[in-house]
């Protein structure tokens, strides 16, 4: 009888840790009994396949939703989905929401102080192509304060939802801007141990893909769990 | 590790705010309708440390085996794979979800698993998703299933969603974040 190996953790640093005080929230929600191994079974090797007909027209051009233009700077940003040996992940499905140009959610729960933009909602959704690459037009989002502690900023960012090959690889993080001064002041950012895998989180200017006199433009990978040894299906256009 | 090798990127809490880019999903879900045969329905509720309710969790679950002996259908032209449901919880921290009855799923060459499903929890304050299992079916899965039997004897509870003896597709499982009842969570 052959026991399945167990599911693999993930390199020290390179992930953080649940409980993280300086990050107020982590307290009361994160576990404190040991974590269990489990093992790496046919659950745990399967995984959701999104299909094109999720994606609806204008779901990648957050600046194309509504009547007018969105008020901020007009961004393209793209990048490759790869897994751990560096092959790209086809039809994975990539979420994506921010904040408006002035920091400002369109949220109930979101009370800061600073305009919606009728022309913003800030969600959008694409599946990678075959080279594994993904990207959306959106405006620049802006910094915005919370009340973690006295004067908590959080750093401009994008959230970013993934489903690679297998549940598994899912995926929720956020991308940040270059020379953002507010990162390193930050406890979610930093929730990230080590400084490369935190500075992994950065994308990248990206002068070649800037359009003149249009947008600008940031790239940024995302290496998802997984070394593409998981059963792909047929996945239907 | 050969010379392409990459480290998986580092997760960030889903935040307050997933709401705006996620839950689309919900209005492109293929209904099923509950109490049919072969639909499942599973009502609960998401709590802190301090038994809060937690009203801004996001739970995913996933089977890959929602027919007897079956694998999930996915593909369809609604893009909507099967065995998967997201759902999130309102103010009151609880959440309701209308899927597919699980199948048993083989374990090894040998064995099979109880029907279960793969949960994944998101809320602000996790930096990173809890993954954890439901399994359906009351205290008698716990002889049938490796993976249970693998758990400390005190905590299997935790993974065991509660029939409702009115309703034999009604099962009620809650997600307990901390504490002593805490619901046993997998290392990933």
């Amino acid at each position: 009888m052959t026991e399945p190996s167990m599911v693999e953790l993930a390199l020290p640093g390179t992930q953080p840790d649940y409980h993280y005080p300086a990050y107020r929230s982590s307290i009361a929600r994160s576990p404190r009994m040991p974590l269990v191994l489990l093992p790496q079974t046919m659950t745990e090797h399967g995984g959701p396949v999104f299909g094109h007909g999720l994606i609806r027209e204008y779901d990648s051009d957050l600046t194309a939703q509504h009547e007018g233009d969105p008020i901020g700077e007009r961004i393209l940003v793209h990048g490759r989905v790869l897994d751990e040996d560096g092959r790209p992940v086809r039809g994975a499905l990539v979420e994506v929401w921010q904040a408006n140009a002035a920091g400002r959610y369109k949220h109930k729960v979101d009370t800061h102080d600073a305009p919606l933009d009728p022309n913003f909602s800030g969600a959008g959704r694409m599946l990678t192509d075959d080279n594994g690459y993904y990207s959306f037009k959106t405006i620049k989002p802006g910094a915005y304060p919370w009340g973690n502690h006295y004067n908590a900023w959080r750093p401009a960012h994008i959230h970013f939802s993934l489903f690679g090959a297998g549940i598994l690889s899912r995926l929720v993080t956020q991308m940040y801007f270059p020379g953002d001064p507010l990162q390193p002041l930050d406890p979610i950012f930093n929730g990230i141990p080590d400084e490369a895998a935190r500075q992994r989180l950065v994308s990248r200017f990206d002068i070649d893909r800037s359009e003149p006199s249009y947008l600008l433009a940031f790239a940024w990978d995302l290496v998802l769990r997984g070394k593409n040894d998981t059963p792909f299906e047929e996945r239907h256009r | 590790m050969n010379d392409s090798a990459r480290i998986p990127s580092g997760s960030q809490t889903v935040g307050p705010y997933f709401r705006i880019g996620l839950e689309y999903l919900l209005d492109r879900t293929p209904k099923l309708a509950p109490r049919v045969p072969g639909t499942i329905e599973i009502r609960g509720q998401v709590l802190d440390r301090d038994k809060v309710p937690v009203p801004d969790a996001m739970l995913e679950f996933w089977s890959p085996a929602t027919v007897e002996g079956g694998v999930s259908n996915n593909g369809e032209p609604s893009g909507f794979p099967a065995g998967f449901r997201r759902v999130a919880t309102g103010e009151d921290g609880k959440y309701t979800l209308v899927i597919e009855r699980p199948a048993p799923v083989r374990f090894n060459n040998e064995l099979m698993q109880a029907p279960h499903f793969m949960v994944l929890v998101f809320a602000r304050g996790l930096m990173r998703h809890l993954l954890s299992r439901v399994y359906l079916g009351g205290e008698k899965v716990i002889e049938a299933d490796p993976v249970l039997r693998g758990i400390a004897a005190t905590r299997r509870a935790t993974l065991i969603a509660q029939p409702e003896e009115s309703r034999a597709d009604l099962h009620s499982w809650n997600v307990v974040l901390q504490g002593a009842d805490e619901t046993v969570f997998f290392a990933w």
